[in-house]
């Protein structure tokens, strides 16, 4: 399969604060990496290093063989093609969901405005919300939210979706909701990224995994072997944390 | 109840230019106060030591200082210390818009420090560049902050300016102790029958405008 997504040996730091160091990961097309780890082991700045969200000290990110980085002056059009849905709720306040659909796909893409009104609709509608169409976010519960999200970064047709624990700030009750979406992307074989800590999630829906602590991936592979027969003891007892028996 | 002292000759008329005197100024005031308000929020919201510091006396001594000392200050003060010889209308507008860009400036300052990290954010990530991240996303969020709390402030503006006759200026409070002491012996009542009218004046000019703003606070709430 061919490498969509390639980080070189990237490193990040804060002053004398290293959040990372040396990473490497490749991504393949229609493959779904799902990243876990501790709290505050740099893995929701990995995502946000690959859309140049945080800049990175060392190392490089190439998507499609092209280098990104802050800097790059093109650095639009590349995150044209990464769609992102963060852990809060980031919809567009003053627009109604249709309109929070539709400003990128006009506006960026200068795309023609009655097929991606259609299109916003269909997908709309197969996350369960054509009703909700002119609502404005603040009449939408936090699970609504994040779908429409996902919606809205689906719109631009991205060719790698990166998703910064989506479901982290939702009620329990809600994140099921949210993550059938994903899960039903993945089944269509979309790339993604997903940082998470929905372990069981992360089983129905990985091809690969990674655990990252202590600033570096300590454990990647196969999600089965991932779950049921890790290699390292720090995976083992990171594993063990989410259980109760 | 003393409304009878209306009909004589062109009070009425002379109230209306009264309250047309004091709608001027603080239209004029509030016209200066936006744009100046507006440049100055922006420049405080780029967090620069100095124009932090310089912005907070700014907003302490409008907030701590009584505007009729600012409107001696500006009106009589000014003309011996620095020799000008300002109009009376003049200085209430300085002092209006002194105030009012103060208040403005801290509205915008409010507004933009409200706008959460994360829109920037996702409209970038969106493929937006700046411009239209401003354009589309931040500023018409702003915009939606902003008005109801600026016409508020036009409807403080407007009742304020009852006191800028204490330098002279004929507006509509003072047009109607005038006829209450021109009218003293014929109509002895004309004091309640003139300020409840001055009253009933005010009420129309603010109430439309503070219905607008909480109209659009509805409309925008988010």
């Amino acid at each position: 399969m061919e490498t969509i997504l390639e980080i070189k040996n990237i490193s990040k730091r804060y002053d004398d604060i290293t959040v990372f160091e040396k990473i490497s990961l490749t991504v393949k097309r229609g493959e779904v990496v799902v990243i876990v780890g501790p709290s505050g082991c740099g893995k929701s700045t990995l995502l946000r290093c690959i859309n140049s969200l945080e800049d990175i000290q060392e190392g490089e990110i190439l998507l499609d063989g092209v280098v990104i980085n802050p800097t790059s002056k093109d650095l639009s059009q590349v995150r044209e093609k990464i769609g992102m849905v963060f852990q809060s709720y980031d919809l567009f306040p003053h627009l109604t969901i249709l309109q929070n659909l539709m400003l990128a796909p006009l506006k960026v893409k200068k795309a023609d405005k009655k097929e991606t009104k259609k299109e916003a609709l269909e997908l709309l509608d197969r996350v369960g919300l054509l009703s909700k169409k002119d609502s404005y976010p603040r009449q939408l519960s936090g699970g609504q939210k994040q779908r429409v999200a996902i919606v809205r970064a689906l719109m631009m047709h991205p060719e790698i979706l990166l998703f910064d624990e989506i479901t982290a700030a939702l009620d329990p009750e809600m994140v099921k909701e949210v993550l059938d979406v994903v899960l039903s992307l993945a089944r269509e074989g979309r790339t993604m990224v997903i940082v998470t800590h929905e372990m069981q999630f992360a089983r129905a829906a990985a091809d690969r995994m990674v655990f990252i602590d202590g600033a570096t991936i300590v454990e990647e592979g196969d999600a089965k072997e991932f779950f049921d027969d890790p290699k390292t003891d720090r995976l083992r007892k990171f594993l063990r944390s989410f259980s109760y028996d | 109840m003393g409304f009878e002292v209306l009909a004589k000759g062109n009070n009425a008329m002379r109230l209306l230019e009264g309250l047309g005197v004091a709608m001027r100024i603080s239209l004029i005031s509030v016209v200066i106060s936006i744009v100046l308000g507006v440049i100055l929020g922006v420049l405080v919201e780029l967090k620069r030591p100095f124009i932090m510091a310089f912005f907070r006396v700014y907003l302490e001594i409008v907030r701590i200082m009584p505007q009729m000392v600012l409107l001696f200050i500006v009106y009589f003060g000014t003309t011996k210390a620095l020799g000008l010889n300002l109009s009376a209308e003049a200085a209430s507008i300085i002092v209006f818009s002194f105030w009012g860009a103060a208040e403005m400036a801290d509205l915008v300052r409010g507004a933009l420090g409200g706008i959460p990290v994360i829109q920037y954010e996702s409209a970038a990530s969106l493929g937006l560049t700046r411009i239209q991240t401003y354009r589309y996303v931040i500023v018409p969020q702003i915009v939606r902050r902003m008005i109801p709390l600026s016409i508020n402030l036009i409807t403080r503006m407007i009742k304020t300016t009852s006191l800028v006759m204490m330098i002279g200026i004929v507006e509509v409070l003072k047009v109607g102790q005038q006829i209450i002491e021109a009218n003293r012996k014929s109509s002895p009542n004309a004091a309640f029958g003139i300020f409840a009218t001055v009253f009933l004046l005010y009420f129309l000019a603010c109430w439309p405008i503070s219905q607008l703003a909480k109209y659009l606070e509805k409309k925008w709430e988010n």
